[in-house]
C-alpha cells in the first residue's frame, strides 16, 4: 500500500526539508552575529525586488534548470550522476569552438550552433563513464567524479596551451565574434523610457532552459524512450526480461544527462562572459544534485528549485555585498538542501507517514 | 534481556514445561494483521510444524520468536519462564537458532569464519577458529553434519549452505532450533538427509519447529502440527492423528482440488526445437551442458528440478535475455541466441510470450501503473503509439479489458502494482502474456506466492491455451505443480537433462533419483521414460544407500563449481 | 638526476602520501563495513580548519589536532545519522557533507579571523616540526644509506610516522581481530551479523567513527604539518585522490599503501616540475594532475584487474526475513 498520498509526498516532503534547512541556515546567520531577518530581506530585495535583481537571479537559475534535468535525467535510469561540472566544463568548449571558428550570420544561428556544440561535447564527456558503468559495472559515481577532474586538468591544458590568444596572460579564449551575443532581457525587454534588466547577465538562453523542461517532461513521461528509462531505472531485470537493453537505455540517459549538464555553458559563456574563462561553472553542475533532488526529478520541480538557488545566488552575493556574511553561506544552505531532502529523506518521510497512517485509521 | 539465570538452559525440574510457549502473540505492519492472537506450545524434544500456505503468518511469527520483529501483543514462554526477546542476541542466549529461508551466510567467508561470527571467545581471532575447528569435527560426527571448515560459502551447494547454518545454531549451543522452509532448495535425497539430521537433534533432546507448507513433510517427521492461516492459528493437532487431507483443508478452509482438471493433449507439430543448447554464466560457470528439448503444439512440458540446475537459464535464453550456443527453432524457424536479434523483443516479435519466474523482479514494474504494466515488454507495439508519443489512452482501455476478463481485484488499472497481491500481480502478467495468443508460451514459477484461488484460475488458464493448440513450456520447483500440470515431464540437474517421459507413468521417487542426477531401478521403472546417459553414467555402488550417493554427486557437482570459482 | 634530488622528490613523495594514506584508511574502514564515503575531502577539509584554527588561537598543536579530529567526527556522525540511522543515500549524503565542509570552514574562519576564509599562520607549538631519528646525524656521512636515512626517513612529523604505522594496524585489526571480522562481515553482508546477534547500527557506527578518526588526523596533518595554517579548499581535492588510491587498492591496507605512495609521487613530480621530456615528448603538468583520476577510472574499467567493492556497499540495512 501507498502509505501517504502523492501530493505530500511530491510538496509537502520537499516543502518541509527546505524550512529545516533554512531554520539552520538561519542559526548559522545568528552564530556570525547577523541577523537572519534582516539578511533574509536583504536578499529578497537584491533578487526580486528590482528587475535587475531578477535579471540575475533568472541568469543563475538558467543554469540550474539545465544541470537540474541533467541530474534528473540520470536519477530516472537510477544512475547518479556526479559529473554535471566536468561535462558542463566541456560544453563551454563546444561553445568556445562553435563561436571562434564558425562565422556566424546572426545569433540565433549561432545560438542553435553553439547548443549543438555545447550538448554534443558534454554529451561526449558522460559517454565514458556511461559506457563504463552500462558494460563493465565500473561505479558512475567514481568515474563521473574522476572525470569532473580530468575535465578540469583539460580545459585549463587547452586554454593555456591551445586557446589563448598569443600574448594574453589570462587562460581563456579570445573574446567571441559580435555576431554571436545573445540578446540579454535588457536588450529584449527594455524601452528608452522605462530601462530593464539593466545589466543583468540573464538572455535569451532562459527561454531555452523553458523549453528544455518541456522536453524533458515529453521524453520522460510521454515517450517510449522515457517508458524505458524509468522501467530500467526501477528494475534493470525486468528491463532485460522486457527486451530493454541496459547498455543502450544506460547510455542514452547519461548522452541526454551530460548534453543536458553542457548546455548551461551556452549561457555561461556564449550568454554572459562571451569568452571561455577556466571558472565559468562555479559549482552549478554540483548545485543541479541539490536542485533535482529538491524537484523531486520533475521538470516542473526543477525548474522552482532552479528559480530559487537562483535567487539564493543573486541574494548571496547581495548578502557579501552589504553584510559580513561570505558569499559560502549559499554553500552551506546548498548543502543542508542536499542534505535534507537527499540523504536524511527519511528523517522527514517516516513521521510523516506516520502520521497518514493514523489519519487513515481514524478514518476507517 | 534474558531473565532466566541458567541462561535458559532446562533443568530437570523445568524440563516437563514447555520448551516454547507463546500466548497472545499479535502483530501488525501498517493496515495488514500478520499475527493475530497466536498460542502455541512445543514440547521438549519433539519437533513440531508449522504448516500454511504462503503469507500465513508462519514466518513473522518465528521472526518475532527470534527477535528479528517485535510483537505488538502477548508473551513468550522459554522452559516455562518468561522470556523477553527484543532482539537475535537475546534469542540466542535463550537458547534459540534460526535457519532462514535465506541463509544468512557472508559468501567470501570460510565455514568456519561464518561460524564464529559473533559467537567468538575473545577479541582475537585465532584462538576462537582453533575452538570451533575442533567443535565442528565433533558435531560433524555426532548427527551427519559434514563440511569442510576452510571452505568458502561461495563454493558450497545450497544443501551444504543449510548445513553451515545450522551448525552455527549448533556451535552457539541452541536447544531449540527453528527451520524456516529448509526444503524449498534442496533434492528430495538432500531433504532426506535433513531429516535424517533432524531426526539426530530430536534424539539428543533438541526442540524443532519445522516451517514449511508441504503437507508430506509434516507427514513424515513432526509430532506435532499447527496449521495457520490468514495471521490465525486455526489448528494444533497430533500428526499421527491426522492425514494431508485434513490439514490442506484447515491450511486452505476448504477442500482442494489437488488435481488440475483437464483432457488428454492432443499434440500437435512441433514448436519448440532445441538442439545442444549451452549457456555459460557471468563467473564462466557452464549452466547449460547440451540441452535437447522439444515442445509439440497443444501440450505441457513440465520441467522438474531443484531450482539451480540450469531451468532459469534455460528460461532466460528463450525469452532472449542471456546468450547461449547451440540451435533453438521455433515453426522450423530457428532463433537468434546471441547477438541483437535474441533479445526480448524478437522473441516476443516470434510468438514466444514469457511469464517470468519472478515477477516482482521481472514480471513488473511495482511503481508502475497496472496500465503500464500490462503493456510491459510489448511496448514497442505500434497500437500503444501515436506519432512520436506513446498512447496512454489506448494502453488503459487494453488494461480495463484484461482486468475484468482475468477479474483482476480490485479492478483499477490506475493502481501501481505494488498495490496489487502476489494473485492479482500475477494475474496481470498472465493476462499480459496470454492475451498475446503466443504460439509459445514460457511460464516458470507461475504460482509462487499466488493464493490458492488465484492458482486454479492460473492454471486453468494455461490449459485453456494449451487446448487451443499452443505449446507450452513449464518451470517449476514444486513436483506437484510439475506433475498436475504437465502432459510431458523434463527433469534437469546439473544443466543436463536426466530423463523425459510421460506425466501420467512419472512417480516422487522417480522423479527425485532423476532430480539428484541418479538413475536406478526406481527411474526405470516408469513406464515410457527415456533416462539419459548422464543420470547413470557413474554407477552408484550398491553397498552405498541412495542418500550417500546422491550426496557424493552433489559433492562433485560443487568441487567441479569451486575449481571453476578458483 | 643525482640521488640527491631523486631522494627529494621521494622525501616529498612521503609527505604528500600521508594525508592521502590517511584518509584512504579512512574510507578503507567506513567501506569494509558497508558505508560508502565520498565525504572524505569534507571531513579533511573541517579537520584542516579547526585544528589550525585552534591551535592558532592556543599555540598548542596537539589541541589543535584533537579539534580536527573532533570537527571531522561531528560530519561522520552525520553521515552516520544519515546513512546508517535514517537509512538515507550514501552517496548523496557524502556530496552533501563535502558541501557543508567547504561552506562552514570558510564562514566560521571569515567571523574568527576576517582575513578572507584562512586562518592566521602558524609558528612554533602550533605546528607539527620533524622528528631527526636516532642517530640520523651520525649516519648522515655513510654512503648512500646515509642519506636515506637522513632525508627521507628520518625528519618527518609525528603524523607522518603515524600515518605509515596505520597501515600494518590496520591490517591486524582487519584480518585478525574479532572487530575486523565483524566490520568485514557487515559489510558484506550484514544479515549475517545481525542474526548472530551483534548490532549492525553500533559496527557501522563504529567503523564511520573510526573514519572519522582517521580523516582528522589527515586533514590536521594538511593545515599543521605540511602547511602553515589553513587557507580556503586547501584539501584540494585530496579526499578523491584518496577515494582513488582505495579503488586502486581494491579495498586493501597493503595495496592502500602502494597507491597512495604512487599517486604521492606524481603529485610531488607535478610540484617540482612543470613538465616532463620523455624520449622527446613534452608531458604537461595537467596530464600529470589528471594522471590519479585516470588510473583509477581504467581500474574501474576492469581492464587491469577487477576492482569488487565490498557486497553490501552502499545499501542501507534493512531487516528481512
Amino acid at each position: 500500500m501507498d502509505r501517504m498520498p502523492g501530493w505530500a509526498d511530491a510538496i509537502l516532503v520537499p516543502l518541509i526539508s527546505l524550512l529545516l534547512a533554512a531554520f539552520l541556515s538561519a542559526l548559522v546567520i545568528i552564530g556570525i552575529g547577523e541577523s537572519p531577518v534582516a539578511a533574509f530581506k536583504l536578499m529578497v530585495d537584491g533578487a526580486l525586488m528590482r528587475s535587475a535583481g531578477w535579471g540575475y537571479t533568472l541568469y543563475y537559475a538558467t543554469n540550474f534548470i539545465f544541470t537540474g534535468l541533467a541530474v534528473a535525467v540520470a536519477f530516472h535510469a537510477r544512475m547518479f550522476n556526479i559529473g554535471g561540472e566536468g561535462q558542463a566544463m566541456i560544453g563551454g568548449l563546444g561553445v568556445a569552438l562553435v563561436c571562434l571558428y564558425i562565422p556566424w550570420p546572426h545569433w540565433s544561428l549561432a545560438l542553435l550552433g553553439s547548443a549543438v556544440g555545447a550538448s554534443l561535447f558534454g554529451a561526449a564527456w558522460a559517454l565514458i563513464p556511461a559506457y563504463l558503468q552500462a558494460k563493465r559495472g565500473s561505479h558512475i559515481v567514481i568515474t563521473t567524479i574522476m572525470f569532473n577532474f580530468i575535465a578540469a586538468a583539460l580545459l585549463n591544458y587547452v586554454l593555456v596551451n591551445v586557446l589563448r590568444p598569443v600574448g594574453a596572460m589570462d587562460p581563456a579564449t579570445a573574446k567571441f565574434p559580435d555576431a554571436t551575443h545573445l540578446p540579454t532581457f535588457q536588450d529584449m525587454f527594455s524601452t528608452a523610457a522605462d530601462p530593464m534588466f539593466r545589466g543583468a547577465p540573464a538572455n535569451v538562453t532562459f527561454f531555452l532552459a523553458v523549453i528544455a523542461c518541456v522536453l524533458v517532461w515529453l521524453l520522460i513521461w510521454r515517450t517510449r524512450l522515457g517508458y524505458e528509462i524509468r522501467a530500467l531505472g526501477h528494475s534493470e531485470p525486468a528491463a532485460r526480461y522486457a527486451g530493454i537493453s541496459p547498455v543502450r537505455t544506460v547510455v542514452i540517459a547519461m548522452l541526454i544527462s551530460g548534453g543536458l549538464a553542457g548546455l548551461m555553458s551556452v549561457n555561461t559563456t556564449q550568454g554572459e562572459a562571451e569568452r571561455l574563462i577556466l571558472n565559468s561553472i562555479e559549482g552549478a553542475g554540483f548545485i543541479g544534485i541539490a536542485v533535482a533532488l529538491m524537484g523531486r526529478n520533475h521538470p516542473l520541480g526543477v525548474f522552482l528549485a532552479a528559480i530559487l538557488f537562483g535567487f539564493l545566488y543573486q541574494g548571496g552575493a547581495e548578502l557579501a555585498l552589504w553584510t559580513t556574511i561570505p558569499r559560502e553561506l549559499i554553500v552551506v544552505i546548498q548543502a543542508l538542501v542536499i542534505l535534507f531532502t537527499g540523504a536524511l529523506d527519511n528523517m522527514v518521510r517516516m513521521p510523516l507517514e506516520r502520521i497518514f497512517l493514523s489519519f487513515r485509521r481514524r478514518k476507517s | 534481556m534474558v531473565d532466566v539465570t541458567n541462561g535458559g538452559r532446562p533443568d530437570q525440574a523445568a524440563s516437563t514445561a514447555p520448551a516454547i510457549e507463546l500466548k497472545g502473540i499479535s502483530k501488525a505492519f501498517g493496515p495488514v494483521q500478520a499475527n493475530k492472537d497466536i498460542a502455541i506450545r512445543v514440547m521438549p524434544g519433539t519437533i513440531h510444524g508449522i504448516i500454511g500456505e504462503n503469507g500465513a503468518g508462519k514466518s513473522t511469527l518465528m521472526s518475532i520468536l527470534y527477535g528479528f520483529y517485535k510483537a505488538d501483543a502477548g508473551e513468550v514462554f522459554i522452559h516455562g519462564r518468561k522470556t523477553e526477546i527484543p532482539d537475535s542476541q537475546a534469542a540466542i542466549s535463550a537458547g534459540i537458532g534460526m535457519v532462514f529461508q535465506h541463509f544468512k551466510l557472508v559468501e567470501n567467508f570460510s565455514v568456519l569464519e561464518n561460524v564464529i561470527l559473533g559467537a567468538e571467545d575473545g577479541p582475537l581471532l585465532r584462538p576462537s577458529l582453533a575452538k570451533a575447528r575442533g567443535v565442528l569435527k565433533q558435531l560433524a560426527a555426532e548427527y551427519e553434519l559434514n563440511v569442510d571448515p576452510d571452505a568458502l560459502i561461495q563454493n558450497l551447494s545450497v544443501g551444504h549452505q543449510q548445513r553451515v547454518e545450522i551448525l552455527k545454531s549448533l556451535y552457539r549451543q541452541a536447544d531449540i532450533l527453528i527451520l524456516d522452509e529448509p526444503t524449498g532448495v534442496l533434492t528430495p535425497a538432500e531433504a532426506d538427509h535433513l531429516f535424517r539430521i533432524l531426526d539426530n537433534l530430536r534424539r539428543e533432546g533438541k526442540t524443532i519447529i519445522l516451517i514449511t507448507h508441504k503437507l508430506r513433510e509434516i507427514m513424515e517427521i513432526t509430532d506435532t502440527v499447527s496449521v495457520m492461516r490468514r495471521g490465525e492459528m486455526t489448528a494444533t493437532v497430533k500428526t499421527a492423528e491426522t492425514d494431508p487431507a485434513e490439514l490442506a483443508e484447515l491450511m486452505v478452509g476448504r477442500k482442494v482440488l489437488l488435481r488440475v482438471d483437464k483432457t488428454h493433449a492432443t499434440p500437435g507439430k512441433n514448436v519448440l526445437e532445441v538442439r545442444d543448447l549451452r549457456v555459460k554464466d557471468d563467473k564462466g560457470i557452464v549452466r547449460l551442458k547440451g540441452v535437447d528439448l522439444d515442445v509439440h503444439a497443444g501440450e505441457i512440458v513440465g520441467i522438474a528440478g531443484v531450482s539451480g540446475n540450469g531451468q532459469s537459464e534455460l528460461l532466460e535464453v528463450l525469452g532472449g535475455y542471456a546468450d547461449g550456443t547451440g540451435q533453438i527453432s521455433l515453426n522450423g524457424q530457428s532463433l537468434d541466441l546471441t547477438g541483437k536479434h535474441s533479445d526480448g523483443q524478437s522473441r516476443r516479435a516470434r510468438g514466444i510470450a514469457h511469464v517470468p519466474e519472478d515477477r516482482q523482479r521481472e514480471g513488473l514494474i511495482m511503481n508502475y501503473f497496472a496500465w503500464e504494466n500490462a503493456a510491459f515488454g510489448y511496448h514497442r507495439d505500434p497500437k500503444y503509439q501515436s506519432g512520436l508519443l506513446m498512447n496512454h489512452r489506448a494502453m488503459i482501455e487494453d488494461t480495463e479489458r484484461k482486468i475484468e476478463k482475468f477479474d483482476v481485484r480490485p479492478p483499477n488499472a490506475h493502481l501501481t502494482a505494488k498495490n496489487f497481491s502476489g494473485g492479482n500481480q500475477q494475474k496481470i502478467v498472465v493476462a499480459r502474456e496470454i492475451e498475446r495468443d503466443p504460439d509459445l508460451l514460457l511460464v516458470g514459477q507461475p504460482t509462487r506466492g499466488v493464493d490458492i484461488g488465484a492458482i486454479e484460475f492460473i492454471h486453468q488458464q494455461i490449459v485453456a491455451l494449451r487446448d487451443q493448440g499452443k505449446a507450452v513450456l513449464l518451470v517449476s520447483v514444486e513436483l506437484d505443480e510439475i506433475l498436475s500440470l504437465s502432459d510431458r515431464i523434463v527433469v534437469m540437474f546439473d544443466g543436463e537433462i536426466m530423463g523425459y517421459g510421460p506425466a501420467e507413468t512419472a512417480d516422487q521417487v522417480g522423479l527425485g533419483c532423476l532430480m539428484a542426477g541418479l538413475g536406478g531401478a526406481d527411474t526405470e521403472a516408469m513406464q515410457g521414460w527415456t533416462i539419459s546417459d548422464a543420470a547413470s553414467a557413474e554407477p552408484v555402488d550398491p553397498s552405498k544407500s541412495l542418500i550417500e550417493a546422491v550426496d557424493e554427486k552433489l559433492h562433485q557437482k560443487e568441487a567441479r563449481e569451486a575449481r571453476k570459482n578458483g | 638526476m643525482d640521488l640527491m634530488t631523486v631522494l627529494q622528490v621521494l622525501d616529498s613523495t612521503v609527505r604528500l602520501a600521508t594525508p592521502l594514506l590517511l584518509a584512504c584508511l579512512a574510507g578503507l574502514f567506513s567501506e569494509r563495513a558497508g558505508i560508502f564515503d565520498i565525504g572524505l575531502e569534507g571531513k579533511m577539509l573541517a579537520a584542516a580548519f579547526f585544528s589550525a584554527a585552534v591551535a592558532s588561537l592556543t599555540g598548542s598543536v596537539w589541541l589543535g589536532l584533537s579539534a580536527g579530529i573532533g570537527a571531522s567526527l561531528v560530519l561522520s556522525g552525520i553521515h552516520g545519522l544519515a546513512s546508517i540511522t535514517f537509512r538515507g543515500n550514501q552517496l548523496i549524503s557524502g556530496v552533501a557533507i563535502n558541501f557543508l565542509a567547504a561552506g562552514m570552514t570558510v564562514l566560521i574562519a571569515e567571523d574568527w579571523f576576517s582575513q578572507g576564509g584562512r586562518t592566521p599562520s602558524l609558528f612554533g607549538g602550533g605546528r607539527f616540526e620533524g622528528i631527526t631519528l636516532p642517530f640520523a646525524e651520525a649516519l648522515r656521512g655513510v654512503p648512500v644509506i646515509g642519506p636515506i636515512y637522513y632525508e627521507l626517513i628520518s625528519g618527518h612529523s609525528i603524523l607522518v610516522y603515524v600515518g605509515f604505522l596505520t597501515v600494518p594496524l590496520t591490517w591486524w585489526i582487519l584480518f585478525r581481530t574479532r572487530f575486523g571480522l565483524r566490520l568485514r562481515a557487515v559489510g558484506e553482508n550484514p544479515a549475517a551479523v545481525d542474526t548472530a546477534g551483534v548490532s549492525v547500527v553500533g559496527l557501522r557506527f563504529a567503523a564511520v567513527a573510526i573514519c572519522g578518526v582517521l580523516c582528522g588526523i589527515a586533514g590536521a596533518y594538511l593545515a599543521t604539518g605540511l602547511q602553515a595554517g589553513f587557507v580556503k579548499d586547501m584539501t584540494a581535492g585530496r579526499g578523491f585522490i584518496a577515494l582513488a588510491a582505495l579503488i586502486f587498492a581494491k579495498w586493501r591496507p597493503w595495496y592502500a599503501l602502494y597507491s597512495c605512495l604512487l599517486f604521492g609521487l606524481l603529485q610531488a613530480v607535478a610540484l617540482r616540475y612543470q613538465s616532463i621530456e620523455v624520449g622527446g615528448l613534452v608531458i604537461p603538468v595537467q596530464f600529470m594532475d589528471a594522471l590519479p583520476y585516470i588510473l583509477t577510472v581504467v581500474i574501474l574499467a576492469g581492464f587491469v584487474g577487477k576492482a569488487i567493492p565490498p557486497r553490501a556497499g552502499g545499501e542501507p540495512y534493512v531487516k528481512e526475513r
